[in-house]
């Protein structure tokens, strides 16, 4: 028993799993894409469908965004995860994996089993879950990675809570290999970047902010890489910020070592000259880097060094953000920004679209084994249709993300979203289109 | 010797209206307007030796010192100068009360805001705070000390200080800003300021206590106190938090007198006449010897007090005429 089709014709169907980019339509059908065809309509009209013309916008495979935090449980005024789904939604993101950081933290399977469940039933975008790596985030007793594995954990992460106990470290990663659980770890030295505010340098002390030298991250991964490396874990570098760090995961994958890392895309997008007039919107946490670190990421992402791009979402209250820099919450939500800021690399770093796209979607994808985040019979119907030269400009007011701290309000970017579809269900239609 | 009556006159000549709405930073201005702001301060300062000291140029005006720190002597500073000039100064105690109860900057500030004040005078321990004010009230601005940031007015009330006793060419003159530089917002707001005028100006401090990449702020930057104090003409000292002094950036109190400490010994390396100022408050025996401090023929320290109320006052009148221009 089948229900009724979705084709989408005309479109430029891009598939960075594949590095195809070129003219193509599909019919989406029961959760997945029952055909897909390289020309601009179907050679034989499918049957009981709905046609939808695309207009020559970029088809490709909905946006797997690892790294999202909503307030849920603990802190809904923050963001639910209604809200966090339709933001993913319209921002084309139909995956979202989110973050143990919660009150109470997601350190046993329950958590993870409510989290599922309650994203299933919103109906939305794929709303997937990382566990705690240890209890209580505190980095002291390991977590239950097994049963959270079994519950669907997708990933094992303390997010911002660095691990500095490089014997804890070691074990999670020892007993993970049982599960062959992913391991994500912040690459950052404890001590060094305890109460900064920014990176280290002349602007940090010209602006009288508490900062941390940059080679607190090199320093961070180095133990990390040395310890996936003798333990054999699978390692994700959660979010790679600087040119040093960057030489230090070429040089270890070089050598073998199993890891991957990720990349925020306001790490890709802004630098700490962004900080200048103390707006505190641009309290990130790693705090924003040099120029000459932004670039280096950039060609990361040209080279493949980098595995995915995060939106790393995290909705602060304005109570969070209303605050001197150095006192304000870090953080910037990102989920309804992301293809945008990709697309950036697009527009201004001359990346094609594969390419850009590759992070937010296969990249991701496979790191999680997702069988989403490619186009191809069979393949999961997660899609996103965008125009990726129509203007835009940021305006946080209007975001639908509960909180509206986004580090790219006032930006004027290229990318919109027309059309989002979960599991062949159109879950956003832009309403201009 | 001039009379009141031609004082009085005098600063109604020289007053002039404030460039910005705010005062946050020592490089909101420009060379021409510091040295109107400072010509004004002259006449301030004349004036305020005079047995009665009070004007009615802020006549109607309220003047909140919102102080998130303790400050004794910038607040009375502030209140003296508020209060020369006729207006309302009104003392906000918020240390502790409001920060305790979760308000933010900014709720404190709008409620500050619907009491309509004309000027705000804050000082914060968060870098960038009175700017985040100065976006969010209605009313002018002074930043009397944000966090690490700056201090403009003490770097003003330095400026005028260096003039009165070097004489208008301020700017030939050679200083070394000695001590804690990294936690300090008196060094960062002079630096920039005395830059401007065209001296040169070196730092000394213990490698722990110069912030990074300050090579690139464009003073000579010395960790050896006796070579960096060669040929100054001033030496201004910064206080060192006690709190910093047990092992977490320097060793010991001793050892940092030893090696980073004003003495008559050290301060005979620099020029003939060379002068010495502190912000205060000092800590004598840790970064300077009382036999310095107290020392009038080198000390300026009680000059730069004398000189902050009229500096001060030169800042709120010429706020205000700006408010009475835009009228």
């Amino acid at each position: 028993m089948s229900g009724r089709g979705l084709a989408l014709i005309n479109a430029r169907l891009v598939d960075p799993a594949t590095g195809y980019d070129g003219p193509g339509c599909l019919v989406a059908r029961d959760g997945r894409i029952e055909a897909i065809e390289f020309q601009p309509s179907f050679s034989s009209r499918p049957e009981d469908v709905r046609v939808i013309d695309c207009e020559g916008a970029v088809l490709a495979p909905g946006l797997v965004d690892l790294r999202v935090k909503t307030g849920e449980p603990g802190a809904e005024t923050r963001e639910t995860l209604r809200s966090a789904a339709d933001a993913a939604a319209s921002g084309g993101v139909t995956t979202l994996v989110l973050q143990p950081d919660t009150h109470p933290a997601v350190d046993e399977p329950a958590l993870i089993d409510f989290l599922l469940r309650r994203g299933r039933a919103l109906d939305s975008v794929r709303i997937l879950a990382a566990g705690a790596l240890t209890q209580g985030l505190r980095g002291e007793a390991l977590a239950e990675i097994g049963l959270m594995s079994e519950a669907g954990a997708v990933y094992f992460t303390d997010v911002d809570h660095l691990i500095s106990d490089s014997r804890v470290l070691r074990r999670a990663m020892t007993y993970a290999g049982a599960f062959d659980a992913l391991i994500a770890h912040r690459p950052d030295d404890a001590f060094l970047s305890q109460g900064a505010a920014a990176t280290g340098g002349e602007l940090a002390s010209r602006m009288g902010l508490p900062a941390a030298p940059a080679i607190a991250e090199r320093m961070g991964l180095e133990r990390d890489l040395a310890l996936a490396e003798s333990t054999g874990a699978r390692l994700l570098v959660d979010q790679v910020t600087t040119a040093a760090a960057l030489e230090v995961l070429k040089r270890a994958r070089g050598a073998g070592v199993d890891a991957a890392a990720t990349v925020s895309i306001n790490h890709l997008c802004f630098n700490e000259f962004d900080i200048a007039d103390y707006r505190t919107f641009m309290r990130l946490d790693p705090p924003l880097r040099p120029e000459a670190d932004r670039l280096a990421l950039i060609e990361a992402v040209r080279d493949g060094v980098i595995d995915a791009i995060v939106s790393a979402h995290t909705p602060v209250p304005a109570e969070g953000k209303r605050l001197p820099f150095a006192e304000a919450e870090p953080g910037s939500v990102g989920l309804e920004t992301l293809l945008a800021g990709v697309l950036t690399l697009h527009h201004e770093a001359g990346l094609s679209l594969v390419e850009c796209l590759r992070p937010v979607t296969s990249g991701p994808a496979e790191l999680i084994g997702l069988e989403a985040g490619r186009l191809g019979e069979g393949a999961l119907a997660d899609l996103v249709l965008f125009d990726p030269d129509a203007p835009i400009v940021v305006d946080s007011d209007r975001l639908i993300s509960r909180s509206n701290n986004s580090c790219f309000d006032g930006r004027r970017l290229q990318g919109r979203v027309l059309l989002t579809v979960a599991e062949g269900r159109i879950v956003w239609r832009d309403a201009e289109a | 010797m001039t009379g009141p009556h031609d004082v009085s006159q005098e600063i109604h000549a020289r007053l002039f209206p404030f460039p910005r709405a705010h005062l946050l930073t020592s490089s909101d201005l420009a060379r021409p307007d510091v040295d109107a702001l400072l010509d004004l301060a002259d006449a301030f300062l004349d004036f305020g030796r005079q047995s009665a000291k009070s004007l009615d140029l802020l006549r109607g005006r309220t003047l909140i010192n919102l102080f998130f720190e303790n400050s004794t002597r910038t607040q009375g500073s502030f209140e003296i100068a508020g209060k020369r000039l006729g207006a309302d100064v009104i003392n906000m105690a918020v240390g502790a009360s409001s920060v305790a109860k979760g308000e933010t900057l900014i709720d404190t500030a709008a409620t500050l805001a619907s009491m309509r004040p004309d000027l705000l005078v804050v000082r914060h321990w968060g870098s960038g705070a009175a700017d985040l004010l100065s976006r969010k009230v209605g009313c002018s601005v002074i930043n009397a000390g944000d966090g690490q940031h700056e201090h403009p007015t003490q770097a003003l009330l330095d400026l005028l200080t260096l003039r009165r006793a070097f004489g208008p060419d301020v700017g030939s003159l050679k200083i070394a800003i000695c001590g804690d530089i990294q936690h300090s917002r008196v060094a960062r707001s002079n630096v920039g300021l005395l830059q401007a005028m065209g001296c040169e100006v070196r730092l000394i401090a213990p490698p722990t206590l110069l912030p990074g990449e300050v090579d690139r702020w464009g003073a000579k930057v010395f960790t050896d106190m006796v070579q960096g104090i060669q040929d100054v003409d001033v030496v201004m000292m910064l206080r060192l938090q006690r709190e910093r002094m047990n092992g977490g950036y320097v060793p010991s109190m001793r050892e940092y007198f030893r090696f980073w400490g004003l003495d008559a010994d050290k301060l005979a390396h620099a020029a003939p006449r060379a002068k010495v100022m502190h912000p205060g408050p000092m800590n004598r025996g840790v970064e300077i010897d009382s036999s310095v401090a107290d020392d009038p023929a080198v000390s300026l320290i009680a000059d730069q007090v004398e000189a902050g109320v009229a500096l001060r006052m030169a800042v709120l009148a010429s706020l205000s005429e700006r408010m009475e221009a835009s009228r």
